[in-house]
């Protein structure tokens, strides 16, 4: 039912200048009206789709027997504070709804599937309707033309085309704005490149990982890739250490993107030009943070749990999805003029790690690993029980740079890696350096975790 | 002078696991490169093989064009009696003159037994060794 679309889109591109050049400051929308619509004007509308969405979700029997056990009703949302009277959605719901049981509308609207990677147990299935692909679209559209892409980019989308979210939802919203889309998808690294350089690619989409092995055999070929000028990078958390060996390698601007299948896919927030935090599209979504033990809403700039209500979602609505993702909202505003933003991700409630009663999140051990140059970037964290105590051990490629041929040299940088992680973790853990190469590259998702400890 | 004694040998990286040694290996033989003495030296999950070789160079880039992490590292092989007290000759030369010893290894074949060192000053220790009319492997057997 609700339409996002291109209300005011020629406001916004008559702001697109001649020569264009990449971030360089100048402000291109999409949207423009909706993207810096004003707060009190989108609390407006943030309420209207809520309880459009309300409404919506109790076509789902899931849904009338949490709001009846809630014991909440339509009546009951009279502000925007009032969701916080509705009961949250969790992925084991979704799961357990396997395969249509949460979808809102019959089959026969519903004109695509997706179904998320499933590594967190059985593939949680996402329908749309055709206005959720407009929808989708529309948002993708902002993201890409908010970071100074358009009609004169060409645009390698190196991931996964399946049923993975990524590939579809950022070739459609590519397309949408008129960037020549070459749906490259993963795999033949090699050929990859050779696409790169043939075709003239100024924009590639990808997840880090990969774009860190792209670097790897690009160097090794001798191609210098020299009309990549965009990176848009996401399905994995990654550091500000990774982005700026990205951009050394590669020698583009690589931008963070943030989404999840539940929520259409990516597309949901992105960075702008500014790259300090991620723009929200609060006219789609509504965020809150929680924590995520107790499920409280915290104070505003506090980190905890995203947790998402999509305002137009036809085919799944959600209400309080809890989206296990680590991240805060940012005070203050903009300059480019859109809304809220959050802080990049910095973990995942569920990828987080308990070892002795510490917390861990993998992005730190990344973040630790970027700043020593005697070792590379790949990792592999094994988590294992021995004697009641959980043991973390840690493999770590070395580098060209970081072998002398001593072995005291190699205890060395062991024992500096080991006391860089009890640093910032708080945690002893085995480093274990291993021969450049040998561990594995991702080419989706990373799982560079493996916990070992079985049943506890 | 001194310099025409001391040798390259070549150390590699190596995690400590079932093969690692044979792929080395493996590659030497592909390339022809014969052993002359090697050892291993092990730490926590890793070690470093290190070998003196007829040809250093080409074994330098065959193992680094197969991804292993090679250095060189200069090293002296000197000449011992294969009899009772032919090592102690040996070390009391270096010890009396003040020359630590990192690291050491032997062999002893047709040619007579040869200790290899990694000492802390290597120019003074193939001096001394020379003064006190010892015997040291000339580097040009290692091209």
């Amino acid at each position: 039912m609700p339409s996002i679309d291109h209300q005011q889109r020629a406001a916004g591109r008559a702001l697109l200048l001649t020569g264009r050049r990449h971030t360089d400051g100048i402000l291109m929308f999409w949207n423009r009206a909706i993207e810096t619509i004003r707060p009190e004007e989108l609390a407006d509308l943030q309420l209207k789709r809520l309880k459009w969405t309300f409404r919506q979700a109790q076509e789902v029997e899931l849904y009338q027997r949490k709001f009846r056990e809630a014991g909440v009703s339509l009546d009951d949302i009279r502000t925007l504070d009032d969701v916080e009277r509705l009961p949250f959605t969790y992925k084991s719901e979704l799961q357990a709804g396997y395969p249509f049981g949460l979808f809102a509308v019959p089959l026969r609207k519903i004109v695509r599937i997706h179904t998320t990677s499933g590594t967190t147990g059985k593939p949680t299935v996402v329908g749309y309707t055709r206005k959720d692909l407009d929808n989708w679209s529309e948002l993708v559209a902002r993201n890409m033309t908010m970071i100074g892409l358009g009609e004169d980019d060409i645009f390698q989308n190196a991931v996964n085309y399946g049923l993975f979210t990524g590939g579809l939802g950022l070739h459609y919203g590519a397309e949408k704005i008129g960037m020549t889309v070459i749906p490259s998808a993963t795999g033949n690294t090699r050929r990859q490149i050779e696409m790169i350089e043939d075709f003239g690619v100024t924009a590639i989409h990808c997840t880090p990982s990969y774009a860190l092995h792209l670097s790897e055999v690009a160097e090794s070929m001798g191609k210098t890739l020299d009309t990549l000028q965009v990176g848009i990078f996401g399905a994995e958390p990654w550091s500000e250490n990774m982005r700026a060996e990205l951009e050394r390698r590669l020698d583009l601007k690589a931008y963070d993107s943030y989404g999840l299948s539940e929520m259409y896919g990516p597309g949901v927030a992105f960075e702008c030009a500014e790259r300090s935090g991620l723009h929200l599209w609060h006219d789609c979504y509504l965020a809150e943070i929680i924590d995520p033990a107790t499920g409280e809403r915290l104070a505003p700039g506090e980190r905890g749990e995203l947790v998402i209500t999509p305002l137009v979602k036809e085919a799944l609505p959600l209400i309080r999805y809890r989206t296990g993702d680590v991240t805060r909202l940012i005070e203050g505003d903009c300059i480019c003029g859109r809304g809220q933003r959050l802080e990049r991700i910095t973990g995942r409630s569920d990828d987080m790690l308990v070892i002795r009663g510490v917390n861990v999140f993998p992005s730190q051990i990344e973040h630790v690993l970027r700043s020593l140059p005697e070792v590379g970037e790949q990792f592999m964290v094994y988590v294992d029980r021995t004697r009641h105590l959980d043991e973390m051990t840690i493999e770590v490629e070395m580098t060209r740079v970081g072998f002398s041929g001593e072995l005291q040299d190699l205890t060395r940088i062991q024992r500096q890696i080991a006391g860089e992680l009890h640093n910032t973790l708080g945690l002893r853990t085995m480093v274990k350096l291993v021969e450049p190469g040998s561990l594995p590259r991702f080419e989706g998702k990373a799982r560079r975790v493996i916990d070992r400890r079985g049943d506890l | 002078m001194e310099k025409s004694y001391i040798i390259k040998q070549i150390s590699i990286f190596s995690e400590n696991r079932p093969g690692r040694l044979a792929a080395i290996a493996g590659a030497l033989r592909d390339a022809k490169i014969n052993i002359f003495a090697f050892s291993i030296a092990e730490a926590n999950g890793f070690g470093v093989v290190r070998a003196l070789v007829d040809r250093p160079e080409d074994a330098h880039r065959t193992l680094t064009d197969l991804g292993f992490r090679v250095s060189f590292t200069e090293v002296i092989g000197i000449k011992m009696r294969d009899e009772p007290g032919g090592l102690s000759d040996i070390a009391s030369i270096l010890g009396d003159t003040g020359i630590n010893i990192e690291y050491a290894y032997a062999y002893s074949g047709k040619g007579g037994a040869i200790l290899i060192v990694r000492v802390d000053q290597v120019e003074g220790a193939v001096r001394q060794i020379l003064d006190r009319g010892g015997e040291l492997l000339k580097a040009s057997l290692f091209r």
